[in-house]
Protein backbone atom coordinates (compact mmCIF):
# COMPACT_ATOMS: atom_id res chain seq x y z
CA UNK A 1 0.00 0.00 0.00
CA UNK A 2 0.86 3.46 -0.34
CA UNK A 3 -0.61 6.19 1.71
CA UNK A 4 -1.10 10.06 1.03
CA UNK A 5 -1.57 12.45 4.04
CA UNK A 6 -3.03 15.67 3.22
CA UNK A 7 -1.42 18.58 5.87
CA UNK A 8 -2.79 20.59 7.42
CA UNK A 9 -0.94 23.54 8.49
CA UNK A 10 -1.53 27.58 8.57
CA UNK A 11 1.47 28.11 5.85
CA UNK A 12 4.04 28.58 8.60
CA UNK A 13 3.88 25.10 10.54
CA UNK A 14 2.49 21.95 10.63
CA UNK A 15 -0.64 21.48 12.67
CA UNK A 16 -0.37 19.09 15.53
CA UNK A 17 -3.38 16.68 13.51
CA UNK A 18 -0.89 16.22 10.98
CA UNK A 19 1.24 14.04 12.86
CA UNK A 20 -1.16 11.99 14.70
CA UNK A 21 -2.56 11.19 10.40
CA UNK A 22 1.34 10.03 9.90
CA UNK A 23 1.28 7.75 12.66
CA UNK A 24 -1.89 6.16 11.10
CA UNK A 25 -0.50 6.31 7.83
CA UNK A 26 2.35 4.47 9.38
CA UNK A 27 0.66 2.13 10.82
CA UNK A 28 -1.64 1.26 7.47
CA UNK A 29 2.20 0.76 6.05
CA UNK A 30 3.68 1.16 3.06
CA UNK A 31 5.08 4.07 1.59
CA UNK A 32 4.02 8.01 3.19
CA UNK A 33 3.89 10.78 1.15
CA UNK A 34 2.19 13.99 2.36
CA UNK A 35 0.74 16.96 -0.07
CA UNK A 36 1.23 20.41 1.79
CA UNK A 37 -0.63 22.64 -0.44
CA UNK A 38 -0.98 26.22 0.71
CA UNK A 39 0.54 29.93 -0.50
CA UNK A 40 3.71 30.24 0.38
CA UNK A 41 4.49 27.32 2.50
CA UNK A 42 7.75 25.68 1.62
CA UNK A 43 8.75 25.61 4.90
CA UNK A 44 5.93 23.51 6.20
CA UNK A 45 7.03 21.44 3.38
CA UNK A 46 10.51 21.49 4.76
CA UNK A 47 9.02 20.57 8.21
CA UNK A 48 6.70 17.71 6.58
CA UNK A 49 9.92 15.73 5.28
CA UNK A 50 11.62 15.87 8.44
CA UNK A 51 8.67 13.75 10.26
CA UNK A 52 9.36 10.15 10.76
CA UNK A 53 8.56 7.71 8.16
CA UNK A 54 7.30 10.85 5.68
CA UNK A 55 9.20 9.80 2.22
CA UNK A 56 7.95 12.31 -0.25
CA UNK A 57 6.55 15.45 0.21
CA UNK A 58 4.42 16.95 -2.29
CA UNK A 59 4.37 20.48 -2.58
CA UNK A 60 1.29 22.51 -4.29
CA UNK A 61 1.83 26.19 -3.53
CA UNK A 62 -0.87 28.77 -5.36
CA UNK A 63 -2.41 31.73 -4.21
CA UNK A 64 -5.96 30.22 -4.68
CA UNK A 65 -5.44 27.98 -1.71
CA UNK A 66 -6.25 30.87 0.24
CA UNK A 67 -8.68 29.74 2.84
CA UNK A 68 -8.02 26.35 2.35
CA UNK A 69 -11.67 26.20 0.48
CA UNK A 70 -12.26 22.66 -0.58
CA UNK A 71 -13.18 24.22 -4.22
CA UNK A 72 -9.66 24.98 -4.95
CA UNK A 73 -8.24 22.51 -2.67
CA UNK A 74 -9.92 18.97 -4.15
CA UNK A 75 -8.58 19.21 -7.45
CA UNK A 76 -5.07 19.05 -6.62
CA UNK A 77 -5.78 16.10 -4.20
CA UNK A 78 -7.34 14.75 -7.24
CA UNK A 79 -4.27 15.34 -9.61
CA UNK A 80 -2.05 13.67 -7.18
CA UNK A 81 -3.75 10.73 -6.91
CA UNK A 82 -4.17 10.26 -10.27
CA UNK A 83 -0.36 10.60 -11.19
CA UNK A 84 0.93 8.08 -7.73
CA UNK A 85 -2.32 6.03 -7.58
CA UNK A 86 -2.27 5.93 -3.66
CA UNK A 87 -4.50 3.14 -2.08
CA UNK A 88 -5.13 5.55 0.95
CA UNK A 89 -5.32 9.35 1.29
CA UNK A 90 -6.16 10.32 4.83
CA UNK A 91 -6.14 13.37 7.01
CA UNK A 92 -6.41 14.51 10.57
CA UNK A 93 -9.91 15.38 11.71
CA UNK A 94 -10.35 18.30 11.44
CA UNK A 95 -12.99 21.28 10.34
CA UNK A 96 -10.97 21.51 7.09
CA UNK A 97 -10.19 17.61 6.32
CA UNK A 98 -13.67 17.11 7.39
CA UNK A 99 -15.04 19.60 4.78
CA UNK A 100 -12.15 18.60 1.93
CA UNK A 101 -11.82 14.71 1.96
CA UNK A 102 -15.67 13.78 1.28
CA UNK A 103 -15.43 16.39 -1.68
CA UNK A 104 -12.79 14.12 -2.94
CA UNK A 105 -14.21 10.57 -2.45
CA UNK A 106 -17.44 11.27 -4.07
CA UNK A 107 -15.15 12.42 -7.41
CA UNK A 108 -13.38 9.12 -6.93
CA UNK A 109 -16.95 7.22 -5.98
CA UNK A 110 -15.32 6.35 -2.67
CA UNK A 111 -17.10 6.10 0.71
CA UNK A 112 -15.10 7.88 3.13
CA UNK A 113 -14.59 6.31 6.34
CA UNK A 114 -14.46 9.40 8.64
CA UNK A 115 -12.83 9.48 12.06
CA UNK A 116 -11.34 6.47 12.76
CA UNK A 117 -10.06 5.26 16.25
CA UNK A 118 -7.67 2.26 14.97
CA UNK A 119 -6.33 0.63 12.03
CA UNK A 120 -6.84 -3.26 12.03
CA UNK A 121 -5.57 -3.60 8.71
CA UNK A 122 -4.88 -2.13 5.49
CA UNK A 123 -8.81 -2.46 4.40
CA UNK A 124 -10.22 -2.99 8.00
CA UNK A 125 -10.85 0.12 10.63
CA UNK A 126 -12.77 0.87 14.01
CA UNK A 127 -14.49 3.84 14.88
CA UNK A 128 -17.09 5.06 16.99
CA UNK A 129 -20.97 5.78 16.32
CA UNK A 130 -24.00 6.84 18.51
CA UNK A 131 -21.41 9.69 19.83
CA UNK A 132 -19.34 6.96 21.08
CA UNK A 133 -21.57 4.73 22.39
CA UNK A 134 -21.04 1.73 20.46
CA UNK A 135 -17.70 0.74 18.56
CA UNK A 136 -17.81 -0.23 14.54
CA UNK A 137 -14.80 -2.75 12.90
CA UNK A 138 -15.49 -2.10 9.47
CA UNK A 139 -14.03 -3.22 6.31
CA UNK A 140 -13.96 -0.85 2.98
CA UNK A 141 -14.52 -2.81 -0.11
CA UNK A 142 -13.50 0.13 -2.19
CA UNK A 143 -10.09 -0.33 -3.59
CA UNK A 144 -9.21 2.94 -2.61
CA UNK A 145 -9.58 4.02 1.08
CA UNK A 146 -10.52 7.87 2.37
CA UNK A 147 -9.70 8.16 5.67
CA UNK A 148 -9.81 10.85 7.99
CA UNK A 149 -8.04 10.30 11.21
CA UNK A 150 -8.98 10.91 15.40
CA UNK A 151 -6.08 12.96 16.69
CA UNK A 152 -6.56 11.78 20.34
CA UNK A 153 -6.36 7.40 19.24
CA UNK A 154 -2.90 8.30 17.52
CA UNK A 155 -0.10 9.37 19.12
CA UNK A 156 2.39 12.26 17.26
CA UNK A 157 4.72 11.33 14.79
CA UNK A 158 8.32 12.44 15.86
CA UNK A 159 10.69 14.21 13.79
CA UNK A 160 13.92 12.77 12.72
CA UNK A 161 12.60 11.20 9.23
CA UNK A 162 14.15 11.92 6.14
CA UNK A 163 11.58 12.78 3.26
CA UNK A 164 12.50 14.35 -0.63
CA UNK A 165 9.84 17.34 -1.39
CA UNK A 166 9.20 17.98 -5.08
CA UNK A 167 6.50 19.73 -7.02
CA UNK A 168 2.75 18.45 -6.86
CA UNK A 169 1.42 17.66 -10.09
CA UNK A 170 0.70 20.95 -11.57
CA UNK A 171 -3.23 21.83 -12.14
CA UNK A 172 -5.02 25.23 -13.23
CA UNK A 173 -6.83 26.16 -10.08
CA UNK A 174 -10.01 28.54 -11.15
CA UNK A 175 -12.79 28.40 -8.27
CA UNK A 176 -15.36 30.83 -9.26
CA UNK A 177 -17.73 28.73 -7.02
CA UNK A 178 -16.44 30.45 -3.39
CA UNK A 179 -14.60 32.94 -2.38
CA UNK A 180 -12.94 33.04 1.37
CA UNK A 181 -13.52 36.03 3.13
CA UNK A 182 -12.15 36.50 6.84
CA UNK A 183 -11.72 34.51 10.18
CA UNK A 184 -11.98 35.57 13.21
CA UNK A 185 -10.22 33.38 15.39
CA UNK A 186 -10.35 33.24 19.77
CA UNK A 187 -7.47 34.96 21.14
CA UNK A 188 -6.00 32.85 24.04
CA UNK A 189 -3.12 33.18 25.59
CA UNK A 190 -4.50 29.36 26.89
CA UNK A 191 -2.96 26.46 25.12
CA UNK A 192 -5.35 25.08 22.48
CA UNK A 193 -8.10 22.77 23.60
CA UNK A 194 -7.29 20.42 21.25
CA UNK A 195 -3.55 19.15 22.30
CA UNK A 196 -3.25 20.66 26.13
CA UNK A 197 -2.22 18.04 28.54
CA UNK A 198 -5.33 19.51 31.17
CA UNK A 199 -8.60 20.63 30.46
CA UNK A 200 -10.56 22.50 32.87
CA UNK A 201 -14.32 22.18 31.38
CA UNK A 202 -17.21 24.19 32.77
CA UNK A 203 -21.39 23.19 32.09
CA UNK A 204 -24.30 25.04 32.39
CA UNK A 205 -23.72 24.79 36.59
CA UNK A 206 -21.26 27.91 35.36
CA UNK A 207 -24.77 30.21 35.23
CA UNK A 208 -23.37 32.28 33.42
CA UNK A 209 -20.45 33.61 30.99
CA UNK A 210 -18.92 35.54 33.56
CA UNK A 211 -18.28 32.99 36.06
CA UNK A 212 -16.20 31.37 33.11
CA UNK A 213 -13.26 33.76 34.42
CA UNK A 214 -13.10 31.49 37.64
CA UNK A 215 -12.19 27.95 34.99
CA UNK A 216 -9.93 30.68 33.41
CA UNK A 217 -8.12 31.32 36.52
CA UNK A 218 -7.69 28.03 37.76
CA UNK A 219 -6.32 27.18 34.10
CA UNK A 220 -3.95 29.77 34.22
CA UNK A 221 -2.31 28.01 37.54
CA UNK A 222 -2.48 24.48 35.81
CA UNK A 223 -1.16 25.83 32.24
CA UNK A 224 -4.71 24.33 31.12
CA UNK A 225 -7.12 24.95 28.50
CA UNK A 226 -10.59 25.28 29.15
CA UNK A 227 -13.56 23.77 27.59
CA UNK A 228 -17.77 23.84 27.71
CA UNK A 229 -19.92 21.48 27.35
CA UNK A 230 -22.68 21.94 24.84
CA UNK A 231 -25.32 22.72 27.71
CA UNK A 232 -23.38 26.04 28.32
CA UNK A 233 -22.38 27.09 24.57
CA UNK A 234 -26.35 26.78 24.26
CA UNK A 235 -26.98 28.87 26.72
CA UNK A 236 -24.69 31.45 25.21
CA UNK A 237 -22.07 31.09 27.78
CA UNK A 238 -19.04 30.57 25.60
CA UNK A 239 -18.28 31.01 22.10
CA UNK A 240 -19.14 27.19 20.24
CA UNK A 241 -15.77 26.75 19.69
CA UNK A 242 -14.89 25.82 23.21
CA UNK A 243 -17.32 23.08 23.19
CA UNK A 244 -16.17 19.53 24.12
CA UNK A 245 -18.70 16.70 22.75
CA UNK A 246 -19.74 14.46 20.18
CA UNK A 247 -20.76 17.94 17.86
CA UNK A 248 -17.26 19.70 19.17
CA UNK A 249 -14.29 18.93 20.29
CA UNK A 250 -12.84 15.52 20.94
CA UNK A 251 -10.47 15.63 23.51
CA UNK A 252 -8.21 12.88 25.60
CA UNK A 253 -5.60 15.11 28.04
CA UNK A 254 -3.67 13.76 30.86
CA UNK A 255 -6.10 15.50 33.10
CA UNK A 256 -9.93 16.38 32.57
CA UNK A 257 -11.88 18.37 34.91
CA UNK A 258 -15.34 18.89 34.75
CA UNK A 259 -17.32 21.56 36.63
CA UNK A 260 -20.76 22.45 36.86
CA UNK A 261 -21.23 19.23 33.89
CA UNK A 262 -23.81 16.88 34.19
CA UNK A 263 -22.39 14.60 31.79
CA UNK A 264 -24.47 13.75 28.50
CA UNK A 265 -23.73 11.09 26.72
CA UNK A 266 -22.48 13.64 23.69
CA UNK A 267 -20.75 14.90 26.05
CA UNK A 268 -18.93 12.35 27.53
CA UNK A 269 -18.44 11.27 23.79
CA UNK A 270 -15.65 14.74 23.57
CA UNK A 271 -13.99 13.43 26.72
CA UNK A 272 -13.66 10.19 28.10
CA UNK A 273 -10.59 8.98 26.53
CA UNK A 274 -9.29 11.41 28.76
CA UNK A 275 -6.75 9.88 31.20
CA UNK A 276 -8.13 11.01 34.37
CA UNK A 277 -10.87 12.67 34.97
CA UNK A 278 -12.29 14.54 37.87
CA UNK A 279 -15.71 16.08 38.49
CA UNK A 280 -16.95 18.85 40.72
CA UNK A 281 -20.51 18.98 40.79
CA UNK A 282 -23.22 19.79 43.12
CA UNK A 283 -25.28 17.19 42.30
CA UNK A 284 -24.39 13.59 43.61
CA UNK A 285 -26.35 11.85 41.08
CA UNK A 286 -24.92 13.28 38.29
CA UNK A 287 -24.02 10.91 35.05
CA UNK A 288 -20.76 12.61 34.85
CA UNK A 289 -19.62 10.76 38.41
CA UNK A 290 -19.80 7.24 36.51
CA UNK A 291 -16.75 8.08 34.10
CA UNK A 292 -15.19 9.93 37.12
CA UNK A 293 -11.67 8.85 38.56
CA UNK A 294 -11.83 11.35 41.20
CA UNK A 295 -15.44 13.11 42.18
CA UNK A 296 -16.58 15.63 44.57
CA UNK A 297 -19.71 16.81 45.96
CA UNK A 298 -19.71 20.45 46.29
CA UNK A 299 -20.98 23.68 44.49
CA UNK A 300 -18.36 24.73 42.26
CA UNK A 301 -18.65 28.35 43.42
CA UNK A 302 -16.96 27.43 46.44
CA UNK A 303 -14.75 24.77 44.86
CA UNK A 304 -13.32 26.32 41.87
CA UNK A 305 -11.28 29.25 44.07
CA UNK A 306 -10.08 26.96 46.65
CA UNK A 307 -8.53 24.88 44.47
CA UNK A 308 -7.09 28.14 42.69
CA UNK A 309 -5.61 29.15 46.13
CA UNK A 310 -4.25 25.47 47.20
CA UNK A 311 -2.14 26.13 44.22
CA UNK A 312 -0.79 29.41 45.05
CA UNK A 313 0.44 27.48 48.04
CA UNK A 314 3.44 25.41 48.39
CA UNK B 1 -33.01 35.93 -9.23
CA UNK B 2 -36.31 34.81 -8.44
CA UNK B 3 -37.42 33.29 -5.09
CA UNK B 4 -35.37 29.75 -4.12
CA UNK B 5 -36.42 26.59 -4.86
CA UNK B 6 -34.83 24.82 -1.27
CA UNK B 7 -34.31 21.16 -0.87
CA UNK B 8 -33.81 20.25 3.36
CA UNK B 9 -32.86 16.48 3.69
CA UNK B 10 -34.08 14.59 6.72
CA UNK B 11 -32.52 11.62 7.87
CA UNK B 12 -34.34 9.49 10.79
CA UNK B 13 -32.22 8.46 13.46
CA UNK B 14 -32.94 6.83 17.03
CA UNK B 15 -33.86 10.19 19.14
CA UNK B 16 -30.40 11.68 20.59
CA UNK B 17 -32.07 10.85 24.60
CA UNK B 18 -32.59 7.16 23.86
CA UNK B 19 -29.93 5.46 25.23
CA UNK B 20 -28.35 3.07 22.66
CA UNK B 21 -28.10 -0.64 23.07
CA UNK B 22 -25.75 -3.12 21.27
CA UNK B 23 -26.71 -6.37 19.64
CA UNK B 24 -25.75 -9.46 21.48
CA UNK B 25 -24.66 -10.60 18.19
CA UNK B 26 -22.62 -7.72 17.58
CA UNK B 27 -24.41 -6.59 14.14
CA UNK B 28 -25.40 -3.54 15.32
CA UNK B 29 -27.95 -1.40 17.65
CA UNK B 30 -31.12 -2.37 19.23
CA UNK B 31 -33.45 -0.27 16.65
CA UNK B 32 -36.68 -2.42 17.39
CA UNK B 33 -39.12 -0.73 19.59
CA UNK B 34 -36.88 2.59 20.00
CA UNK B 35 -37.64 6.10 19.55
CA UNK B 36 -36.59 7.46 16.55
CA UNK B 37 -36.67 11.36 15.73
CA UNK B 38 -35.73 13.65 12.82
CA UNK B 39 -31.70 14.14 13.05
CA UNK B 40 -30.92 17.31 15.21
CA UNK B 41 -29.25 18.78 12.47
CA UNK B 42 -31.57 18.63 10.43
CA UNK B 43 -34.25 19.94 12.02
CA UNK B 44 -32.09 23.00 12.14
CA UNK B 45 -31.64 22.84 8.16
CA UNK B 46 -35.07 22.79 7.70
CA UNK B 47 -35.70 25.61 9.80
CA UNK B 48 -33.48 27.53 7.99
CA UNK B 49 -35.16 26.85 5.09
CA UNK B 50 -38.98 27.68 6.12
CA UNK B 51 -37.10 31.03 7.49
CA UNK B 52 -36.07 31.63 4.44
CA UNK B 53 -39.51 30.95 3.05
CA UNK B 54 -40.90 33.59 5.57
CA UNK B 55 -38.60 36.45 4.64
CA UNK B 56 -39.60 35.58 0.61
CA UNK B 57 -36.12 34.48 -0.33
CA UNK B 58 -37.03 30.68 -1.05
CA UNK B 59 -40.44 29.79 -2.85
CA UNK B 60 -40.59 26.16 -2.10
CA UNK B 61 -39.57 24.32 0.50
CA UNK B 62 -38.73 20.72 -0.52
CA UNK B 63 -38.22 17.80 1.99
CA UNK B 64 -36.44 14.91 1.27
CA UNK B 65 -35.54 11.41 3.16
CA UNK B 66 -34.18 8.78 2.49
CA UNK B 67 -35.01 5.47 4.49
CA UNK B 68 -37.16 2.63 5.09
CA UNK B 69 -41.19 3.48 4.99
CA UNK B 70 -41.52 4.84 9.06
CA UNK B 71 -39.12 8.16 7.40
CA UNK B 72 -41.92 9.08 6.38
CA UNK B 73 -42.65 9.97 9.83
CA UNK B 74 -39.93 12.82 9.90
CA UNK B 75 -41.28 14.35 6.29
CA UNK B 76 -44.53 14.62 8.13
CA UNK B 77 -43.07 16.46 10.99
CA UNK B 78 -40.96 18.46 8.32
CA UNK B 79 -44.65 19.05 6.44
CA UNK B 80 -45.46 20.32 9.74
CA UNK B 81 -42.88 22.72 10.83
CA UNK B 82 -43.51 24.05 6.89
CA UNK B 83 -41.75 22.67 3.68
CA UNK B 84 -44.27 22.49 1.24
CA UNK B 85 -43.88 18.94 0.08
CA UNK B 86 -41.89 15.54 0.61
CA UNK B 87 -39.86 12.95 -1.03
CA UNK B 88 -39.43 10.08 0.21
CA UNK B 89 -36.94 7.90 -1.30
CA UNK B 90 -37.89 4.54 -0.22
CA UNK B 91 -35.42 2.40 0.89
CA UNK B 92 -36.05 -1.70 1.67
CA UNK B 93 -34.32 -4.89 2.50
CA UNK B 94 -30.80 -5.08 3.04
CA UNK B 95 -30.49 -1.87 1.56
CA UNK B 96 -31.14 -0.28 4.26
CA UNK B 97 -28.17 -1.52 5.90
CA UNK B 98 -25.94 -1.00 3.27
CA UNK B 99 -27.01 2.66 2.63
CA UNK B 100 -24.18 5.48 3.12
CA UNK B 101 -23.72 8.80 2.82
CA UNK B 102 -22.19 8.32 -0.67
CA UNK B 103 -25.34 6.75 -2.05
CA UNK B 104 -27.75 9.45 -0.43
CA UNK B 105 -25.22 12.03 -1.81
CA UNK B 106 -25.77 10.79 -5.56
CA UNK B 107 -30.02 10.67 -4.75
CA UNK B 108 -30.04 14.20 -3.56
CA UNK B 109 -27.75 15.45 -6.54
CA UNK B 110 -30.36 13.65 -8.90
CA UNK B 111 -33.42 15.00 -6.67
CA UNK B 112 -31.77 19.15 -7.02
CA UNK B 113 -31.51 18.29 -10.90
CA UNK B 114 -34.80 17.02 -11.85
CA UNK B 115 -36.70 19.51 -9.83
CA UNK B 116 -33.96 22.11 -10.02
CA UNK B 117 -33.05 22.99 -6.81
CA UNK B 118 -31.12 25.88 -5.99
CA UNK B 119 -30.13 25.52 -2.53
CA UNK B 120 -29.98 22.69 -0.36
CA UNK B 121 -29.56 22.64 3.15
CA UNK B 122 -28.58 19.58 5.02
CA UNK B 123 -27.23 18.53 8.70
CA UNK B 124 -23.79 18.51 9.30
CA UNK B 125 -23.59 15.52 10.00
CA UNK B 126 -26.37 12.45 11.35
CA UNK B 127 -25.77 11.49 15.29
CA UNK B 128 -26.22 8.09 14.30
CA UNK B 129 -23.41 6.81 11.96
CA UNK B 130 -21.57 10.40 12.87
CA UNK B 131 -20.48 10.43 9.52
CA UNK B 132 -20.60 14.20 8.82
CA UNK B 133 -19.80 13.28 4.69
CA UNK B 134 -23.30 13.85 2.74
CA UNK B 135 -23.28 17.49 2.25
CA UNK B 136 -19.84 17.74 0.67
CA UNK B 137 -20.42 14.19 -1.23
CA UNK B 138 -23.57 15.98 -2.47
CA UNK B 139 -21.83 19.59 -3.45
CA UNK B 140 -18.95 17.42 -5.10
CA UNK B 141 -21.02 15.97 -7.37
CA UNK B 142 -23.31 18.51 -8.50
CA UNK B 143 -20.05 20.98 -8.62
CA UNK B 144 -21.89 23.48 -6.47
CA UNK B 145 -19.99 25.03 -3.77
CA UNK B 146 -20.20 23.92 -0.02
CA UNK B 147 -20.54 26.00 3.13
CA UNK B 148 -20.66 23.61 5.66
CA UNK B 149 -20.98 24.06 9.23
CA UNK B 150 -23.14 27.33 9.20
CA UNK B 151 -23.67 29.19 11.96
CA UNK B 152 -25.34 32.26 9.79
CA UNK B 153 -26.64 32.37 6.05
CA UNK B 154 -27.26 35.62 4.34
CA UNK B 155 -28.72 36.25 0.69
CA UNK B 156 -26.70 38.46 -1.10
CA UNK B 157 -26.62 39.50 -4.91
CA UNK B 158 -26.55 36.64 -6.92
CA UNK B 159 -25.32 33.95 -3.76
CA UNK B 160 -24.90 33.79 0.27
CA UNK B 161 -22.42 34.57 2.64
CA UNK B 162 -22.05 32.42 5.00
CA UNK B 163 -20.58 32.27 9.05
CA UNK B 164 -19.08 29.01 9.40
CA UNK B 165 -17.56 27.36 13.08
CA UNK B 166 -14.14 25.89 12.54
CA UNK B 167 -11.36 24.78 14.71
CA UNK B 168 -10.70 28.38 17.01
CA UNK B 169 -12.90 30.40 15.84
CA UNK B 170 -15.63 31.85 12.77
CA UNK B 171 -15.30 32.07 9.21
CA UNK B 172 -16.85 33.70 6.51
CA UNK B 173 -17.29 32.95 3.03
CA UNK B 174 -18.98 33.78 -0.02
CA UNK B 175 -20.90 30.89 -2.32
CA UNK B 176 -22.33 31.51 -5.32
CA UNK B 177 -25.83 29.77 -6.00
CA UNK B 178 -26.83 26.98 -6.83
CA UNK B 179 -25.05 25.91 -3.33
CA UNK B 180 -25.19 23.67 -0.71
CA UNK B 181 -24.98 24.63 3.40
CA UNK B 182 -24.39 21.78 6.53
CA UNK B 183 -26.32 23.68 9.10
CA UNK B 184 -24.29 23.76 12.46
CA UNK B 185 -25.46 24.12 15.90
CA UNK B 186 -25.92 27.75 16.02
CA UNK B 187 -27.71 28.49 13.26
CA UNK B 188 -31.23 28.92 14.91
CA UNK B 189 -33.56 27.29 17.41
CA UNK B 190 -35.97 25.14 15.31
CA UNK B 191 -39.58 25.65 16.37
CA UNK B 192 -42.15 22.79 17.28
CA UNK B 193 -44.48 21.77 14.92
CA UNK B 194 -48.24 23.18 16.23
CA UNK B 195 -51.02 20.60 16.35
CA UNK B 196 -53.11 22.92 13.77
CA UNK B 197 -49.70 22.65 11.48
CA UNK B 198 -49.54 18.77 11.99
CA UNK B 199 -53.14 18.32 10.92
CA UNK B 200 -52.12 20.58 7.56
CA UNK B 201 -49.50 18.38 7.47
CA UNK B 202 -51.05 15.43 6.40
CA UNK B 203 -52.44 16.85 3.57
CA UNK B 204 -49.42 17.97 1.91
CA UNK B 205 -47.76 15.65 -0.81
CA UNK B 206 -45.81 13.13 -0.34
CA UNK B 207 -44.06 11.55 -3.30
CA UNK B 208 -42.74 8.07 -2.83
CA UNK B 209 -39.87 6.85 -5.31
CA UNK B 210 -37.25 4.43 -4.77
CA UNK B 211 -33.32 4.97 -5.13
CA UNK B 212 -33.23 3.35 -8.78
CA UNK B 213 -35.95 6.47 -9.97
CA UNK B 214 -32.82 7.81 -9.70
CA UNK B 215 -30.10 5.64 -11.19
CA UNK B 216 -28.74 4.71 -7.96
CA UNK B 217 -28.15 1.16 -7.27
CA UNK B 218 -27.51 0.77 -3.14
CA UNK B 219 -23.94 -1.20 -3.88
CA UNK B 220 -22.31 -1.75 -0.59
CA UNK B 221 -19.22 0.01 0.09
CA UNK B 222 -18.52 -1.35 3.18
CA UNK B 223 -18.93 -4.11 5.27
CA UNK B 224 -19.40 -4.00 9.09
CA UNK B 225 -17.97 -6.45 10.75
CA UNK B 226 -18.70 -5.82 14.26
CA UNK B 227 -20.37 -3.68 16.75
CA UNK B 228 -19.23 -3.64 20.30
CA UNK B 229 -19.93 -1.61 23.74
CA UNK B 230 -17.36 0.64 24.48
CA UNK B 231 -14.35 0.20 27.17
CA UNK B 232 -16.64 0.64 30.38
CA UNK B 233 -14.89 3.38 32.50
CA UNK B 234 -14.75 2.15 35.88
CA UNK B 235 -15.96 4.73 38.51
CA UNK B 236 -13.01 5.95 40.33
CA UNK B 237 -13.60 7.36 43.98
CA UNK B 238 -15.82 10.21 45.61
CA UNK B 239 -13.10 12.73 47.90
CA UNK B 240 -14.37 14.58 50.60
CA UNK B 241 -12.42 18.06 49.70
CA UNK B 242 -11.14 19.72 47.76
CA UNK B 243 -7.43 19.53 49.87
CA UNK B 244 -7.65 15.33 49.32
CA UNK B 245 -8.57 16.61 45.51
CA UNK B 246 -5.22 18.45 45.15
CA UNK B 247 -2.99 16.34 47.46
CA UNK B 248 -4.40 13.52 45.18
CA UNK B 249 -3.81 15.15 41.89
CA UNK B 250 0.00 16.46 43.09
CA UNK B 251 0.51 12.74 44.03
CA UNK B 252 0.39 11.42 40.64
CA UNK B 253 1.82 14.70 39.01
CA UNK B 254 -1.06 16.14 37.33
CA UNK B 255 -1.28 19.59 39.12
CA UNK B 256 2.69 21.08 39.70
CA UNK B 257 3.32 20.21 43.57
CA UNK B 258 5.71 22.66 45.01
Amino acid sequence: SSTLVVAEHDNQKLIPVTLNAITAANQIGGDVTCLVAGTQCAKVAEECSQIQGVKKVLLADNEAFKGFLPESVSPVVLAAQKQFNFSHIIAGSSAISKNLIPRVAAKLDVSPISDITGVKDPDTFIRLIYAGNAVQTLKSLDSLKLITVRSTAFEAAESGGNGTTENAPEVSISNTLSEFVSQELSKSDRPDLASARSVISGGRGMKNGENFQLLYDLAEKMNAAVGASRAAVDAGYVPNDLQVGQTGKIVAPDLYIAVGISGAIQHLAGMKDSKVIVAINKDPEAPIFQVADYGIVMDLFKAIPEMTSLLDKK
Amino acid sequence: MSALRVLVGCKRVIDYAVKIRVKPDKSGVVTEGVKHSMNPFDEIALEEAVRLKEKKVAGEVVAVSCGPTQSQEVLRTALAMGADRAIHVKVEGKDVDAMQPIHVAKILSKIAQDEKIDLMILGKQAIDDDCNQTGQMTASLLDWPQATFASKVEKNNGGLTVMREIDGGLETIKVKLPAIVTSDLRLNEPRYATLPNIMKAKKKPLAVKAPSDYGVEVKPHIEVLSVEDPPVREAGQKVETVEELVSKLREVGLIPSS
